[in-house]
């Protein structure tokens, strides 16, 4: 009895661990299973999140046996990860200096496509407790503004728009993603956050949108590829083109996205 | 506890598991130190940013550790020297934040602290924010901290047993002599252990942080945030940041076993 317990420990943690392994491997190579059966795995901004699951919802119903398989992250996060050599078949970025990161380690299939547009607007918590109608407003003294840090996209093109207004921003808190502002904004610990135009329509009642014309200094592309490790290199590019194609676009319409210019 | 003369030894083939343990836990450090830009390495980890970064958290580290001792103290005394209805429930709710993922953590603070949070309200009206400050940051340290300190000095607490305080009280002593003179040097070892676990645990802090207090350079952003952040765009610096915490975390650990021999 004594001897068993720790060698049973043992076996369980052994396999366990050996089955994670195993588990990570498994999506990768799509002809794993059944006959027929095929994974294509996406790597999509966090940002793309309820329109690329719409879109795959489609994909799958139009390819029979094709399983869309998503990770959904911040794109530096991703592009980290695919340097890594994490398998993917398809990588929508929601800047183009992530794919440009991609390009530069040769690890993309396909030539990048641009694929939708964004632009920043001010979200404030319900009723606009701190009467912010413009640009201006958000450099106030006492406001407790929150916006993305520089070090990532959407704290970039805030940094463009506050440059190009010529207003000096004093956030009282830089953080790391979108969502990470609008939580700040829809729990009312912020007076005033700087997200997309789509964040503002995802939150719904939870936020107000105060658009601003700006925000046209700072306009976000998003680019998609396919990546040359893929083993369904067609049916990657079927992706990419149904997301390109006028289901794609009008999914993403509906979602406050912007087409690419 | 053992002499020197029989002791027992373990069974070889235990060696093996204990060895791929060790691995485990060795070579990811490993993997971190093999991947740190050594040229870059002194300009990387003293820039502004870094600085003010691993300033602000030693600095909030502290201060939650002396708040976890003034807190934990007596919550383990609590727990290990009376007996009450409902003193179960009530330990595995104070160890919550043992389990809980940090950004939960970070949730309840927000809406407990927060603008619109519980109490978040009265401090407004006192002219107090807690949103956005370094005082969030400790907070937030304290509160998953605070259960290191708490399971540490209580165990200490109850191996010790209150022989000694027993013999001190019926010689006269008030209970609060018996606990200065007798059971707090008794027990020191544990303490020390608890509190070098909450101020590392403070260290390594991140969910919760980045969760409810948000993230400014200098006043919020500790190491850890600093260290997500430079992902972004510098993944060498994020890696040199990473063995300067680890290294901090390493000389806290050593410090504390240093002084306290086999308690840690």
């Amino acid at each position: 009895m004594k001897r068993t317990i720790p060698l049973a420990l043992t076996a369980v943690l052994l396999s366990t661990a050996l089955a994670g392994c195993g588990g990570d491997d498994e999506p990768a190579s799509g002809d794993g299973g059944d006959a027929g059966e095929t994974t294509l795995v996406v790597y999509a901004a966090a940002s793309l999140t309820s329109t690329f699951e719409d879109i795959a919802d489609e994909f799958e119903s139009t390819h029979d046996g094709v399983t869309v398989q998503f990770n959904f992250q911040g794109s530096s996060d991703l592009v980290a990860q695919l340097q890594e050599g994490a398998p993917a078949d398809v990588f929508a970025s929601a800047d183009e200096a992530n794919m440009d990161k991609l390009t530069a380690d040769d690890l993309q299939g396909s030539e990048p496509e641009l694929f939708a547009s964004n632009t920043l607007e001010i979200a404030v918590p319900p009723g606009n407790p701190a009467g912010v109608e413009s640009f201006q407003d958000l450099a106030e003294d006492g406001l407790n503004l929150v916006v993305c840090a520089p070090e990532v996209p959407c704290g970039a093109a805030t940094q463009k728009v506050a440059e190009s207004a010529g207003v000096e921003l004093a956030p009282v808190s830089e953080e790391q993603s979108v969502t990470d502002v609008l939580a700040k904004v829809t729990t009312g610990e912020a007076d005033a956050g700087l997200v997309y135009v789509t964040d503002v329509l995802v939150a719904g009642d939870d936020v107000e949108g105060v658009e601003f014309p700006e925000s046209s200094a700072a306009v976000n592309l998003y680019p998609i590829a396919t990546l040359g490790e893929s083993e369904n290199p067609d049916l990657a590019q079927e992706f990419v083109d149904l997301v390109l194609g006028q289901t794609g676009q009008s999914i993403l319409g509906d979602a406050g996205f912007a087409p690419a210019p | 506890m053992t002499g020197s003369r029989g002791r027992v030894g373990v069974p070889t083939w235990i060696f093996l598991p204990a060895l791929a343990g060790a691995c485990f836990v060795l070579l990811p450090l490993l993997a971190i130190v093999l991947r740190t830009p050594w040229s870059r390495f002194f300009e990387l980890v003293t820039s502004e940013a870094s600085r003010e970064a691993l300033q602000l958290s030693l600095r909030t580290s502290a201060t939650s550790t002396v708040l976890c001792l003034v807190l934990g103290i007596p919550m383990a005394l609590v727990l290990a020297r009376t007996e009450f209805r409902g003193q179960g429930l009530l330990r595995s709710l104070v160890l919550l934040p043992l389990v809980l993922p940090p950004v939960v953590g970070g949730i309840a603070l927000l809406y407990t602290f927060g603008r619109r949070g519980l109490l978040g309200e009265s401090f407004e009206v006192l002219g107090v924010q807690v949103a956005f400050s370094t005082t969030a940051v400790v907070l937030a340290q304290t509160f998953v901290a605070l259960p290191f300190l708490v399971v540490s000095f209580e165990g200490a607490l109850r191996t010790a047993g209150q022989k000694y305080e027993v013999v001190a009280a019926s010689l006269g002593a008030r209970p609060t002599t018996v606990l200065r003179r007798v059971t707090l040097p008794l027990v020191l070892p544990g303490l020390v252990s608890g509190t070098v676990l909450a101020f590392a645990r403070s260290l390594g802090e991140f969910g919760a942080t980045i969760t409810f207090a948000g993230s400014l350079q200098g006043v919020t952003r500790t190491l850890p945030l600093e260290i997500y952040l430079r992902r972004e765009t510098d993944a060498e610096a994020a890696v040199a940041l990473s063995l300067v915490l680890v290294l901090v975390a390493v000389l806290v650990i050593g410090f504390a076993r240093q002084g306290r021999g086999s308690s840690l």
